[in-house]
Protein backbone atom coordinates (compact mmCIF):
# COMPACT_ATOMS: atom_id res chain seq x y z
CA UNK A 1 0.00 0.00 0.00
CA UNK A 2 1.50 3.99 -1.10
CA UNK A 3 0.02 7.03 -0.60
CA UNK A 4 -0.69 9.09 -3.20
CA UNK A 5 -2.07 12.27 -4.05
CA UNK A 6 -4.24 13.50 -6.91
CA UNK A 7 -4.94 16.94 -7.73
CA UNK A 8 -7.74 17.21 -10.71
CA UNK A 9 -9.48 20.42 -12.59
CA UNK A 10 -12.73 20.29 -13.80
CA UNK A 11 -14.40 22.67 -16.62
CA UNK A 12 -15.56 25.48 -14.79
CA UNK A 13 -19.50 25.38 -16.42
CA UNK A 14 -19.86 22.97 -13.85
CA UNK A 15 -22.77 23.60 -11.01
CA UNK A 16 -21.28 23.21 -7.60
CA UNK A 17 -23.70 19.37 -7.51
CA UNK A 18 -22.20 18.48 -10.75
CA UNK A 19 -18.81 19.32 -9.09
CA UNK A 20 -19.67 17.40 -6.26
CA UNK A 21 -21.07 14.29 -8.57
CA UNK A 22 -17.68 14.16 -10.19
CA UNK A 23 -15.38 14.35 -7.28
CA UNK A 24 -17.65 11.84 -5.44
CA UNK A 25 -17.90 9.01 -8.89
CA UNK A 26 -13.71 9.15 -8.20
CA UNK A 27 -13.82 9.10 -4.44
CA UNK A 28 -16.13 5.58 -5.09
CA UNK A 29 -13.76 4.39 -7.51
CA UNK A 30 -10.90 4.18 -5.02
CA UNK A 31 -12.77 3.24 -2.13
CA UNK A 32 -14.59 0.36 -4.21
CA UNK A 33 -10.75 -1.17 -5.10
CA UNK A 34 -10.12 -1.41 -1.44
CA UNK A 35 -8.79 2.56 -1.31
CA UNK A 36 -8.92 4.11 1.89
CA UNK A 37 -9.15 8.14 1.47
CA UNK A 38 -6.99 9.97 4.03
CA UNK A 39 -7.88 13.66 2.64
CA UNK A 40 -9.77 15.83 0.71
CA UNK A 41 -9.33 19.14 -0.01
CA UNK A 42 -11.94 21.98 -2.23
CA UNK A 43 -9.37 24.73 -3.66
CA UNK A 44 -12.45 26.03 -5.29
CA UNK A 45 -12.24 27.72 -8.72
CA UNK A 46 -9.05 28.81 -9.69
CA UNK A 47 -7.27 30.48 -12.51
CA UNK A 48 -5.19 28.38 -14.45
CA UNK A 49 -1.80 30.21 -15.72
CA UNK A 50 -2.34 28.90 -19.15
CA UNK A 51 -5.25 28.05 -21.26
CA UNK A 52 -6.38 23.89 -21.01
CA UNK A 53 -8.88 23.05 -23.36
CA UNK A 54 -9.58 26.60 -24.21
CA UNK A 55 -10.37 27.24 -20.96
CA UNK A 56 -8.93 29.74 -18.98
CA UNK A 57 -10.20 28.59 -14.99
CA UNK A 58 -10.92 25.72 -13.49
CA UNK A 59 -12.39 23.69 -10.32
CA UNK A 60 -9.11 22.48 -8.54
CA UNK A 61 -9.46 19.14 -5.99
CA UNK A 62 -7.50 17.76 -4.27
CA UNK A 63 -7.61 13.70 -2.88
CA UNK A 64 -5.08 12.08 -0.86
CA UNK A 65 -5.16 8.27 -0.67
CA UNK A 66 -3.80 4.90 0.29
CA UNK A 67 -4.54 2.79 -2.38
CA UNK A 68 -2.41 -0.39 -3.56
CA UNK A 69 -0.44 0.65 -6.89
CA UNK A 70 -2.44 -1.56 -9.49
CA UNK A 71 -5.38 0.85 -9.47
CA UNK A 72 -3.52 4.00 -10.41
CA UNK A 73 -3.46 2.84 -13.82
CA UNK A 74 -7.88 2.48 -13.94
CA UNK A 75 -8.13 5.81 -11.70
CA UNK A 76 -6.40 7.42 -14.45
CA UNK A 77 -8.16 5.90 -17.10
CA UNK A 78 -11.93 7.09 -15.77
CA UNK A 79 -10.43 10.71 -15.29
CA UNK A 80 -9.06 10.40 -19.22
CA UNK A 81 -12.79 9.25 -20.09
CA UNK A 82 -14.69 11.78 -17.98
CA UNK A 83 -15.00 14.85 -20.18
CA UNK A 84 -15.62 17.39 -16.92
CA UNK A 85 -11.90 16.69 -16.35
CA UNK A 86 -9.31 18.30 -17.46
CA UNK A 87 -6.42 17.72 -16.07
CA UNK A 88 -5.06 15.68 -13.61
CA UNK A 89 -1.98 14.53 -11.68
CA UNK A 90 -1.39 11.94 -9.55
CA UNK A 91 1.71 12.10 -7.45
CA UNK A 92 3.21 8.90 -5.06
CA UNK A 93 4.15 10.88 -1.66
CA UNK A 94 7.09 9.18 -0.29
CA UNK A 95 9.03 9.48 3.13
CA UNK A 96 9.68 13.15 2.91
CA UNK A 97 6.36 14.06 1.27
CA UNK A 98 3.98 11.99 4.04
CA UNK A 99 5.47 13.85 6.65
CA UNK A 100 5.02 17.47 5.02
CA UNK A 101 1.51 16.33 4.35
CA UNK A 102 0.98 15.40 7.67
CA UNK A 103 2.63 18.77 8.52
CA UNK A 104 -0.10 20.81 5.85
CA UNK A 105 -3.20 18.75 7.47
CA UNK A 106 -2.69 19.79 10.97
CA UNK A 107 -2.07 23.39 10.05
CA UNK A 108 -5.41 22.92 7.70
CA UNK A 109 -7.63 21.97 10.85
CA UNK A 110 -6.43 24.83 13.04
CA UNK A 111 -7.23 26.76 10.30
CA UNK A 112 -10.59 26.13 9.59
CA UNK A 113 -11.29 25.74 13.61
CA UNK A 114 -10.13 29.35 14.05
CA UNK A 115 -12.48 30.13 11.17
CA UNK B 1 42.86 45.36 -37.38
CA UNK B 2 45.50 44.24 -34.24
CA UNK B 3 43.46 43.77 -31.49
CA UNK B 4 43.71 46.99 -29.09
CA UNK B 5 44.57 46.56 -25.26
CA UNK B 6 41.88 48.13 -23.84
CA UNK B 7 42.90 50.83 -20.84
CA UNK B 8 41.15 51.96 -18.27
CA UNK B 9 41.96 55.24 -16.19
CA UNK B 10 40.55 54.16 -13.01
CA UNK B 11 40.96 50.08 -11.75
CA UNK B 12 37.90 48.81 -12.92
CA UNK B 13 36.23 47.17 -10.03
CA UNK B 14 35.73 43.93 -10.15
CA UNK B 15 33.88 41.75 -8.02
CA UNK B 16 36.54 39.81 -5.93
CA UNK B 17 34.60 39.27 -3.21
CA UNK B 18 32.74 35.56 -2.45
CA UNK B 19 29.58 36.11 -1.61
CA UNK B 20 28.76 33.29 -0.13
CA UNK B 21 26.02 31.71 -1.49
CA UNK B 22 23.99 28.47 0.16
CA UNK B 23 21.48 25.62 -0.50
CA UNK B 24 18.41 27.64 1.48
CA UNK B 25 16.74 24.12 1.59
CA UNK B 26 19.67 22.69 3.93
CA UNK B 27 20.00 25.75 5.83
CA UNK B 28 16.04 25.88 6.34
CA UNK B 29 15.66 22.23 7.01
CA UNK B 30 13.14 21.89 4.07
CA UNK B 31 13.22 17.97 2.62
CA UNK B 32 9.91 18.28 0.25
CA UNK B 33 9.38 20.92 -1.98
CA UNK B 34 5.65 20.83 -2.17
CA UNK B 35 4.84 21.61 -5.93
CA UNK B 36 1.73 22.77 -4.66
CA UNK B 37 2.99 26.48 -3.62
CA UNK B 38 3.19 27.94 -6.78
CA UNK B 39 4.22 31.20 -4.66
CA UNK B 40 7.64 29.43 -3.01
CA UNK B 41 8.55 27.81 -6.21
CA UNK B 42 8.23 31.24 -7.96
CA UNK B 43 11.31 32.65 -6.23
CA UNK B 44 13.48 30.43 -8.17
CA UNK B 45 12.24 31.16 -11.89
CA UNK B 46 13.06 34.06 -14.05
CA UNK B 47 10.82 36.11 -15.47
CA UNK B 48 9.84 34.06 -18.03
CA UNK B 49 9.50 31.06 -16.24
CA UNK B 50 12.54 29.64 -17.09
CA UNK B 51 14.39 27.39 -13.72
CA UNK B 52 16.91 29.70 -12.44
CA UNK B 53 20.69 27.81 -12.21
CA UNK B 54 22.83 26.82 -9.45
CA UNK B 55 24.84 28.72 -9.99
CA UNK B 56 22.78 31.69 -9.27
CA UNK B 57 20.52 30.35 -6.49
CA UNK B 58 23.22 28.50 -4.63
CA UNK B 59 20.88 25.59 -4.01
CA UNK B 60 22.78 21.70 -3.71
CA UNK B 61 22.69 19.77 -6.41
CA UNK B 62 19.98 17.16 -4.77
CA UNK B 63 17.70 19.81 -3.73
CA UNK B 64 17.89 21.17 -7.65
CA UNK B 65 16.96 18.47 -8.80
CA UNK B 66 13.78 17.69 -6.44
CA UNK B 67 13.06 21.50 -6.87
CA UNK B 68 12.84 21.08 -10.89
CA UNK B 69 10.33 18.12 -9.96
CA UNK B 70 8.48 20.41 -8.23
CA UNK B 71 8.18 23.06 -11.02
CA UNK B 72 7.10 21.09 -13.17
CA UNK B 73 4.82 19.22 -11.53
CA UNK B 74 3.19 23.02 -10.63
CA UNK B 75 3.47 22.84 -14.21
CA UNK B 76 1.41 20.33 -15.29
CA UNK B 77 -1.98 21.20 -12.96
CA UNK B 78 -1.56 25.04 -14.59
CA UNK B 79 -0.06 26.33 -11.00
CA UNK B 80 2.20 27.78 -12.66
CA UNK B 81 3.03 29.19 -16.69
CA UNK B 82 5.39 26.96 -19.48
CA UNK B 83 5.64 30.17 -20.97
CA UNK B 84 5.59 33.53 -19.37
CA UNK B 85 6.74 37.25 -20.61
CA UNK B 86 6.09 38.70 -17.08
CA UNK B 87 5.74 36.18 -14.13
CA UNK B 88 7.27 38.80 -12.12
Amino acid sequence: MNTYETVFIMNPVLSDDQVKETVKKFVDHIKANKGTITQEENWGLKKLKYTIQKKKTGFYYLIEFQADGKIINDLEVEFKRDERVIRWQTVKLEKFALEYAERRKKKMSTNTKAN
Amino acid sequence: MAKTDIKYLSPVDVELKNQNKYCRFKKMGINYIDYKDPEFLMRFLNEQGKILPRRITGNSLKFQRRLAVSVKRARQIALLPYVADNLK
